[in-house]
């Protein structure tokens, strides 16, 4: 079991492969890159398992490909959508010790996360 | 607190429950002390609940009794308990959305339709089991555990709402809220024996649902019969300011349509049998008795003075993987948000991880298979460079079979089809295979995408398990689909002589 380090989570290292129309499917490094982008840190088992699974599901949805869609317009959404925007009246909101309590970590009132920026920065 | 067999409380349908309680002949807590027990003695098998609170709900219960009492003037449901996937945030009661990611957490704040049902005086009796984020069609990818189906403990209930659909067929709640992205209240209501509905997309309010696939996503009743889901969908619909794709229209008169339905007035209704959905050629991975019974049902609408014709959507033959990219897609962006940052799960915050390696440990220890798998296919779905091929292909794919039904009810008042190719089947048979547990969303997938309302109602038994007989109408006509249904159950019961899940009730009591 490793985890991969997130010092290989550039995007510089993309396996140039990716979804590459000759190779179809999704190869373990494919698998593996995709779960660095997505803050996922799949295990080699997971990674192998994947791989396999996620290629025959990506063949059977590469079916959409068939379609003639020259000149249709994608559809986002079931229901027209509009901006929509509410009074610009102050109305309350959650008590700030409520939404705390429900925190992994909380210090001085705040969210307490990890180190974000270096020690040199 | 015993009830004689003859009065067993948790064999009757929430309107005669409402009923007795409007007539002072049973009271709130009689009522939920009834379920809490049935929970108690059966739950420990079906596994249906991942939260209850007895104490809660008899204390809410009796609240409701004591304003009774009193001579408060109560609506319909106060005092009827009620089950909520656990899908939906509730105010201080965990909620888990089937993670382990969630374990533990009280949210600070009530769903839109948890506030309503709150409101009407309705009895939390507790949150049911789900797939994971909803993603899956058995209620295997729960965290927790499974759970079984009531009419063969050895099969699934459905999902991803299948603790809903156990519980409410199991007479461990009178009525329940699921939710619906791809299938997930009616495919379990079919595999179950229960009438389950799937709201126009934007008539009830996504708020405080746990987001999997926001521009699918509904929420909507499941109950015992076609009226008391109306009254239920009538209780938590309607215009809600804190759901941006909210439908600003008023909640439409369901309760009416369907017992006018239940009348068996169909004369000049045009119904349209969907072949693309188990029709010539397209019967491929559909078990025989499913379309031997519903063809029997669309029969017996032909016989209530119904036109029916074939229909041909012949898009909907991309609707399996046109949703396989777009949920997983929409899932990937939304389950962002699950990064143990601000509530839930954190792992490895010990000083010697980054922020990033932190969100990586938390979301690969929290999160099941289901949810890496769906969350990776999205991921690449959205990337640079495939982005047209996948997502961008499947967008216009969705266009087309909105088109298909434009077209269809044009000529047609109702499409109907089998809710699902097959019954209920064993446990475990497709957990590791994606693509057979996927195939089961078939028939349910083209009014998802397309945003349309469609109902599941029981229509008979095939092998000595439920199927499912969907009716599918245009955006906001919800109350065709009460109308319809109704009509078939007050049929096939009046052929019966008996309600549907009476012999579920009888099967149980033979076995004892």
């Amino acid at each position: 079991m490793s985890t991969p380090s997130p010092q290989e989570t550039t995007e510089s290292q993309a396996p140039a492969a990716l979804g590459r129309e000759d190779t179809p499917g999704l190869g373990r490094d494919d698998v593996a890159h995709l779960a660095r982008l997505a803050r996922l840190a799949l295990t080699d088992e997971e990674l192998d398992h994947f791989a396999g699974q996620l290629s025959a599901v990506l063949d059977a949805v590469a079916e959409v490909g068939k379609a003639d869609v020259d000149d249709v317009p994608p559809m986002t959404h079931a229901v027209p959508l509009t901006n929509v925007t509410r009074e610009d009246v102050v109305t309350p909101c959650l008590p700030r010790d409520v939404v705390l309590a429900q925190a992994p970590a909380a210090e001085d009132d705040r969210f307490r996360v990890p180190q974000i920026l270096g020690e040199e920065e | 607190m015993s009830t004689p067999m003859d009065t067993d409380l948790t064999t009757l349908d929430a309107a005669e429950l409402g009923r007795r309680l409007a007539a002072g002949g049973t009271s709130s807590v009689e009522l939920t002390q009834a379920y809490l027990d049935r929970i108690a003695a059966q739950d420990d098998v079906l596994g249906a609940y991942l939260h209850v609170d007895a104490d809660a709900a008899l204390a809410r219960a009796a609240e409701v009794d004591a304003a009774r009492a009193e001579g408060a003037e109560l609506g319909p449901l106060a005092g009827l308990p009620v089950a909520l996937k656990d899908v939906f945030v509730t105010e201080g009661v965990p909620t888990t959305s089937g993670s382990k990611i969630l374990e533990g957490w009280r949210p600070p704040y009530d769903a839109t339709v948890a506030a309503r049902l709150k409101a009407a005086g309705t009895v939390l009796l507790g949150k049911t089991n789900m797939d994971e984020f909803a993603m899956g069609s058995s209620t295997e990818n729960s965290a927790y555990r499974p759970t079984r189906n009531p009419w063969d403990p050895d099969r699934i209930p459905g999902g991803s709402s299948g603790g809903s659909s156990a519980a409410v067929a199991g007479g461990l709640a009178p009525w329940a809220l699921g939710t619906d992205t791809g299938g997930s209240i009616r495919q379990p209501a079919a595999m179950t024996g229960l009438v389950g509905h799937k709201p126009t997309y934007g008539a009830v309010s996504r708020y405080g649902l746990i987001a999997f696939s926001s521009s699918l996503d509904q929420a909507g009743p499941m109950a015992r019969t076609v009226l008391d889901a109306a009254v239920l969908h009538e209780a938590i619909g309607g215009h809600d300011t804190c759901d941006s794709t909210s439908i600003d229209a008023p909640v439409p008169v369901l309760v009416k349509a369907a017992q006018e339905g239940a009348r068996g007035e169909l004369a000049g209704l045009r119904v349209g049998v969907v072949r693309e959905l188990g029709g010539d050629g397209h019967t491929e991975g559909y078990d025989a008795g499913v379309l031997d019974r519903v063809r029997e049902t669309v029969e017996l609408l032909a016989g209530m003075g119904a036109e029916v014709r074939e229909v041909s959507c012949p898009a909907f033959d991309l609707a399996l993987p046109a949703y396989y990219l777009i949920a997983p897609s929409e899932a990937s962006s939304n389950l962002a948000r699950f990064d143990g940052m601000r509530f839930g799960l954190r792992v490895g915050d010990d000083g010697s991880h980054s922020l990033e390696e932190v969100m990586s440990l938390t979301r690969e220890q929290g999160f099941g298979p289901e949810v890496k798998r769906r969350i990776v296919l999205g991921t690449y779905a959205l990337s640079a460079g495939y982005y047209d091929a996948y997502y961008g292909q499947a967008q216009k794919v969705r266009t087309l079979i909105t088109r298909d039904f434009t077209a269809a009810f044009d000529d047609v008042d109702v499409l109907v089809s089998p809710t699902s190719p097959t019954v209920a089947w064993p446990i475990g048979a497709r957990v590791d295979d994606p693509l057979a547990m996927y195939a089961a969303d078939l028939c349910t997938l083209p009014a998802s995408l397309a945003g349309l309302p469609a109902i599941s109602v029981p229509c008979g038994l095939s092998e000595g398990l439920p199927v499912g007989f969907q009716v599918m109408a245009p955006a906001l006509t919800d109350d065709r689909c009460y109308r319809v249904g109704a009509a078939v159950e007050a049929a096939l019961d009046a052929a019966r002589g008996s309600r549907f899940l009476d012999q579920l009730t009888s099967r149980t009591e033979a076995a004892l």
